[in-house]
């Protein structure tokens, strides 16, 4: 035991280099692995952009020299605006959801917006009839739907996390709890609907940027550049956040306030994505899950590009394919359950962890 | 010096802890023991602002842990708990990169860099410094995360549990380099343990606690006594003379 108590305590020397290498604490270990991140980043972003073309051009019914074929590519644009929009808007909320909330099996869907989002619709249907349905859209109706399902966050959050034993899994368990409430009493008035009201509001429940309209724009892209880039601003606050209550508070973060405020910003995102495309359920997980494995570091600063440039690829190709290869229009969100759960699947069994 | 005013805590009627009343002092390392359900942890989340206490006053180095800026404090206090799961998959050194958070916003400077490389050098973890966390034995982990808490350069560590699931050759290195810390880095240590030995040899001083009350508090000499501990923990302990000075037998 006296030998072990006289080596134990080495004597205190710094060594800045390390057989040849610099030590450093930065965001990625080895120079390979920011080699890769950045090669991954870069051809993931041209992806996305060769897809996005692809959309635009290919399969144009008409000719590039007839004057009608600049009306069909702005057309065309409008979709590629929307899946822009949703990219970012769902790979940012999933990404920072899942670190405030240390657990990467969960998405914001679970506090409940695509379930509002349902019974909003089904019941406009349901109580104001065919006429109203159809006349709810619009830039004022998106700003009501909006604004109803950060309301029902900020009511949320600023309830069960204020209180005395506020804290994160209550506030889910309530979230899944509404959500299925929610969802409950909307599948309960559809069924009471006629078959061809239903039809009206099932093309409305699917997500599709097909339904986005070109004048919800300019609202909903300064929101959501402001609501992202106050995240990107955050990402540091985020990497220390995603360490826990415990370890973030020691370290000095304010973390009820910090996880509030992340909250909030990404229940815009949800709302505003929700609103604007209609519920994309598994696309968030599937995008930050592949972000992980991709982007192998803590630092958000990192994660954020990464996550934005998977979003930015699956939708885009997923339209691609879904518009050209399978000759079906809308219902995309198929496709990315479908390749996405395989895919995810693969990387799951893999790599052997989340 | 850490100082606690009356301070109460209760969880139900029958569980309540204090009102406490304690001044520790600044340097060396002190030892809270007692037995389960005492209030040792709870008491130490307090002073560590993990906790809100329901009534009474707390100041560390004459601040008061309520009502301080959490980023003041935590440039004076660190505190590390027995359990830390992650989700994010962090490398030995970039866990205690995060010890500089208070200082450098995130943002690591040349400073920051030498002053990890220190205490990862001190903890022997320099051979395991870009290893994963996961990859880590529960001991090598315990030390990350110690390197962390000195990576803080705070003048007051409180530990809870440090020994938790470590062997005897693990946990007599670990009360090693915390001892180690404390005389040479002059941080004030306050530590939960479970084992009256090791917390006999290596502290400075010995806060022992009972139902929520404090029961002693002193040197390792004065609270080394057997009808003091046989009472505290209802067990009884003889003290006998060990080479490296009292040793509880139980």
């Amino acid at each position: 035991m006296s030998e072990l108590t006289q080596s134990n305590p080495s004597p205190v020397r710094t060594q800045t280099r390390l057989s040849g290498k610099r030590r450093s604490s930065g965001a990625f270990r080895t120079p390979k692995e920011v080699r890769n991140y950045w090669l991954l980043l870069v051809t993931l972003l041209l992806l996305g952009l060769l897809a996005s073309y692809g959309l635009l051009v290919y399969n144009n019914p008409v000719p590039v020299t007839s004057p009608s074929f600049i009306p069909v590519v702005k057309r065309r644009t409008v979709a590629i605006a929307a899946m822009l929009i949703a990219a970012v808007c769902q790979s940012l909320a999933t990404v920072s959801f899942q670190s405030i909330t240390n657990n990467r099996i969960i998405t914001p869907s679970l506090l409940g917006f695509e379930a509002l989002y349902s019974t909003i619709h089904t019941s406009t249907l349901f109580f104001l009839g065919t006429a109203a349905f159809v006349n709810f859209s619009g830039v004022d109706s998106f700003l009501y739907q909006v604004a109803a399902m950060v309301l029902m966050c900020l009511i949320l959050y600023g309830w069960l996390l204020s209180g005395k034993y506020g804290n994160l899994q209550i506030l889910l368990l309530v979230g899944i709890i509404m959500g299925t409430g929610l969802g409950s009493v909307s599948a309960f008035m559809r069924r009471l609907l006629a078959p061809s009201e239903f039809d009206l509001l099932q093309t409305r429940l699917f997500a599709s940027v097909n339904n986005a309209d070109a004048a919800y724009f300019p609202i909903a892209i300064p929101i959501v550049v402001v609501a992202a880039v106050l995240l990107l601003a955050n990402a540091k606050r985020l990497n220390l956040l995603s360490l826990g209550r415990e370890v973030s508070t020691s370290l000095g973060s304010r973390h009820k306030a910090g996880v509030i405020y992340v909250l909030v910003l990404v229940s815009i995102l949800m709302a505003v994505s929700t609103a604007l495309v209609g519920p994309l359920t598994f696309y968030g997980f599937l995008v930050a899950t592949l972000t992980y494995q991709a982007a192998r570091t803590y630092d958000h600063r990192y994660v954020f590009p990464m996550a934005f440039a998977i979003a930015f690829v699956i939708i885009t190709s997923a339209y691609f394919i879904m518009n050209h290869v399978f000759h079906a229009q809308g219902v995309v969100s198929i496709i990315i359950e479908l390749f996405g759960g395989i895919l995810f699947l693969i990387v799951i069994l893999r790599r052997g962890s989340l | 010096m850490i100082q606690i005013e009356n301070v109460k805590k209760s969880y139900t009627s029958e569980a309540a802890i204090g009102p406490l009343n304690i001044e520790i002092p600044k340097a060396g390392l002190t030892s809270l023991i007692g037995p389960n359900g005492a209030g040792k942890s709870t008491t130490l989340l307090m002073i560590g602002r993990l906790l809100d206490s329901d009534g009474g006053r707390i100041t560390v180095a004459d601040m008061d842990v309520s009502s301080s800026k959490s980023k003041d404090l935590a440039k004076v206090l660190t505190i590390l708990r027995q359990e830390n799961h992650f989700v994010t998959r962090l490398t030995v050194r970039q866990l205690a990169g995060f010890g500089r958070f208070p200082y450098s916003k995130g943002r690591l400077t040349n400073e920051d860099e030498e002053i990890i490389s220190k205490y990862i050098d001190f903890l022997d973890l320099t051979a395991l410094e870009n290893r994963y966390l996961d990859e880590l034995s529960g001991g090598q982990r315990q030390r990350a995360y110690v390197a962390m808490v000195l990576c803080q350069e705070t003048e007051y560590v409180l530990l809870d549990e440090p020994l938790n699931n470590l062997d005897v050759a693990r946990s007599v290195q670990m009360m090693e380099h915390l001892k180690y810390a404390a005389s040479e880095f002059g941080r004030t240590i306050l530590t939960v343990l479970h084992d009256i030995n090791f917390a006999a040899k290596y502290s400075d001083r010995i806060c022992a606690m009972k139902h929520g009350r404090i029961a002693a508090f002193g040197t390792v000499d004065e609270i080394m006594k057997p009808e003091l501990l046989t009472d505290i923990f209802e067990t009884k302990i003889e003290i006998m003379q060990g080479p490296y000075g009292p040793i509880a037998v139980y």
